[in-house]
């Protein structure tokens, strides 16, 4: 299973840990939710970076304690139908302020990635690997939204707004729809 | 009109090229039918019984003459010549190749029009009052709130794969045309004590299996607000509902499960937090969206010119016809006109080709170039000057869409039934055909006066039948098709859910039974003016079950 990061396939450098399994000094984890609970305080003392596994239907506000000191949470799509997952990585992302890398795993097929990318994840674990290939073209094929997205695009409505030059743009700062992500000029 | 620009138009036209590729990918095999399902279905194209299905979105029910000439073509060129408006106002056409469906669809693109979200676990069509922008008792237009919505809603980051369809409908007028309390989630522009106007905020309402009435979880809505409302109420739908089982995965349930009052607390809690975020709606953005709504330039008219009140008195059936087809308009001197896609033998809803092209020029001759798509399945033309009615109505009486139906018994919604759908377990539009040719009297249709008939195929409810003053069921026993019948069903202000008669009958006897039903109607009314479903408030239903039964 390729695994995507900026754009690129890449070379996974964590290894998952499973529940009873030893974890091995010095190296990037990943352990199921549960037990990074149980051992949060431990796991987040090593040395190496420690992600965890978040099933998607339990509140990722459980995980805010931990967040500045997780530097990956791995969101889960048991199938592409499901998509729990994106609520939970925009709320990681815009309330909880989660600034590590956030990983799609399970049923990640091609036609999911620009919606992916736009909810606030940014590495893909996908499942065949011509989808991985076709990465970029695939998060390219809009270039028009109606909503902010944290792939930086600023929603249509004010687009239009700075086009048509309307008076209220002089007043930036009741003009808040896309705001959060930034818009692009 | 809504005005698309060039941002709306890049989206649709990346969406025919995003289609078109999936579609390649499907017929080269590098996607199975399983992967393919969910993104067809997020472009209104579904696997019907004969052919795929393409499933054309008409937001908020609005149509150009331009766009509706367009329909005419693909329902020509793909199709076997013939549409089918539904009852979330979009138009449906049966007979489709998928190999033909990336052409239609950037044909379609050339109009503006798509398929998006007409289809799949994501927000459908937002739908409003056809009459929206010109009934004389709304508040103001609820399109421009419906396409504030539509924008926000179309290929959502976030709500895009949804536990199941997520139905939206808005509404500004006193009286409620859009059934705005079996949506999933509806908003409903009034004015509060002290004259402000807001949105009442009902969810969970829905039909199909477990059929509820939608409950108010929010009173007062202030205008800015809602985006971040409607999103926090889908963010609390998308991560709770069930998905486990997807007869329970609409939002009704869980409003049920939880119970109103602690879903909005979710919803509440949810909000406060994304409320003075980036989804405050800003006026200047609301009037943006506005001022791309282009309203006619009206003429200086009065009410009740002459030549219309001296063509009444010449031609009894054309006084027939504005009697039951023509409505007030809120400007002077103006009409608003339904036409009626009921004809008798006919199948609800559905248009030819040819109907369609001519009703695109009588509209650009007659009503400033626009139609609009009524939840009732039939069309109407909003802003007919009062004197060319007499000149209109000669016009559609010779395409067939002129039946003064409208309203009264012969005017069925249905949905497609067996006759198209995978779903379905019985017949619906033989039925359908059937009771227009029973009630094809127009003076006995008249004498029994409003009575809607709502006819579904399955349990899954497309024909409304729950809200029916009589609505007719099918339910497969042993291989046949037997109909349930219930009464007293309403979609408007004071929505009801209809109480079942009695065992269901066989096909044969439906039309029957609805006769009897009719017959007991007009015995049991205290007076003439007493339309049927307000005898059946009075009355109970004991008296008709005891009618329609006592011989079967």
């Amino acid at each position: 299973m390729p695994l995507v990061e900026a754009g690129r396939i890449v070379e996974d450098r964590y290894v998952r840990v499973l529940d009873e399994e030893p974890i091995p000094d010095g190296v990037p984890v990943i352990v199921p939710a549960k037990r990074f609970l149980a051992d949060a305080a431990e796991l987040t003392r090593r040395e190496a970076p420690v992600g965890v596994i978040w099933p998607n239907d339990r509140r990722v506000a459980e995980l805010e304690p931990w967040l500045d000191r997780v530097a990956l949470v791995a969101l889960v799509f048991p199938k592409f139908r499901d998509g729990r997952a994106y609520s939970q990585a925009r709320l990681l992302r815009e309330r909880h302020g989660f600034k590590g890398e956030l990983r799609a795993t399970g049923d990640v097929l091609r036609d999911q990635f620009q919606f992916l990318l736009r909810a606030g994840f940014d590495s893909f674990e996908v499942k065949k690997p011509a989808d991985a290939l076709v990465f970029a073209k695939a998060v390219a094929r809009y270039s028009v939204f109606y909503q902010a997205g944290a792939d930086g695009h600023a929603p249509a409505l004010r687009r239009r707004l700075q086009q048509n030059k309307f008076p209220a743009l002089e007043r930036r700062d009741v003009v808040s729809a896309g705001r959060e992500t930034g818009a692009e000029t | 009109m809504y005005l698309y620009d060039d941002l709306d138009r890049t989206l649709v036209a990346e969406r025919v090229a995003d289609f078109r590729d999936q579609v390649a990918r499907r017929l080269s095999g590098e996607l199975t039918e399983d992967e393919f399902k969910p993104l067809r279905l997020m472009n209104g194209v579904y696997l019907q019984l004969h052919a795929y299905m393409l499933r054309v979105s008409i937001p908020y029910g609005t149509l150009s003459a331009q766009q509706l000439r367009m329909l005419a073509h693909v329902a020509r060129r793909h199709d076997r010549g013939y549409g089918h408006f539904t009852t979330r106002q979009n138009i449906q056409f049966h007979w489709i190749k998928l190999e033909k469906l990336p052409e239609a669809m950037a044909e379609l693109a050339a109009v503006g029009m798509h398929g998006m979200q007409t289809s799949g676990n994501n927000v459908r069509n937002v739908t409003t009052d056809q009459w929206a922008g010109v009934a004389p008792d709304e508040i103001e237009d609820p399109r421009v709130w419906a396409e504030v919505i539509r924008q926000h809603v179309t290929l959502h980051p976030e709500f895009s794969f949804l536990p199941r369809k997520f139905k939206i409908a808005v509404g500004a007028a006193a009286h409620d045309r859009a059934a705005l309390r079996i949506h999933d989630l509806a908003l409903r522009l009034h004015r509060n004590g002290v004259g402000e106007t807001g949105f009442e905020v009902l969810v969970g309402g829905g039909l199909g299996r477990t059929p509820f009435l939608a409950k108010t979880i929010k009173p007062f809505l202030a205008k800015r607000d809602v985006l971040s409302y409607v999103e926090a109420v889908l963010r609390t739908y998308n991560q709770f509902a069930r998905r486990d089982n997807i007869w329970k995965a609409r939002i009704k349930i869980l409003v049920h499960d939880l119970g109103a009052e602690a879903f909005a607390k979710e919803v509440d809690a949810e909000w406060r937090t994304i409320k003075d975020g980036a989804l405050a709606l800003d006026p200047t953005i609301v009037d943006e969206i506005a001022g791309r709504f282009r309203y006619p330039q009206y003429e200086r008219l009065d009410d009740g010119p002459l030549a219309l009140a001296a063509a009444r008195r010449a031609d009894h059936r054309f006084d027939a016809w504005v009697n039951n087809s023509v409505a007030n308009h809120k400007v002077a001197g103006y009409a608003i006109v339904t036409l009626s896609l009921k004809p008798e033998g006919g199948t609800p809803g559905d248009a030819t080709a040819e109907q369609m092209d001519a009703i695109a020029d009588l509209a650009e001759r007659y009503s400033f170039g626009e139609i609009r798509v009524g939840h009732e399945q039939n069309l109407v033309l909003p802003h007919v000057a009062q004197h060319d009615l007499p000149a209109l109505w000669r016009a559609l009486d010779e395409i067939g869409v002129a039946t003064p139906n409208v309203g009264l018994v012969s005017d069925i919604i249905a949905c497609p039934g067996l006759d198209y759908c995978s779903l379905a377990n019985t017949r619906s539009i033989p039925v359908a055909e059937e009771l227009t040719r029973r009630f094809r009297n127009l003076d006995l249709a008249r004498d029994l006066g409003r009575l809607h008939i709502n006819i579904s195929g399955c349990i899954n409810a497309c024909g409304h039948h729950h809200v029916g003053h009589i609505g007719i069921l099918g339910v497969e026993k042993n291989g046949e098709e037997f109909y349930q019948i219930t009464l007293g069903g309403k979609a408007d202000d004071d929505a009801k859910l209809g109480t079942l008669i009695g065992p269901a009958v066989p096909y044969a006897q439906v039309a029957d039974v609805i006769e009897d039903v009719a017959a007991a109607y007009v015995e049991l009314r205290a007076h003439p003016g007493e339309l049927f479903i307000d005898t059946l408030k009075r009355t109970g239903i004991e008296p008709f079950r005891e009618r329609v039964y006592a011989t079967r």
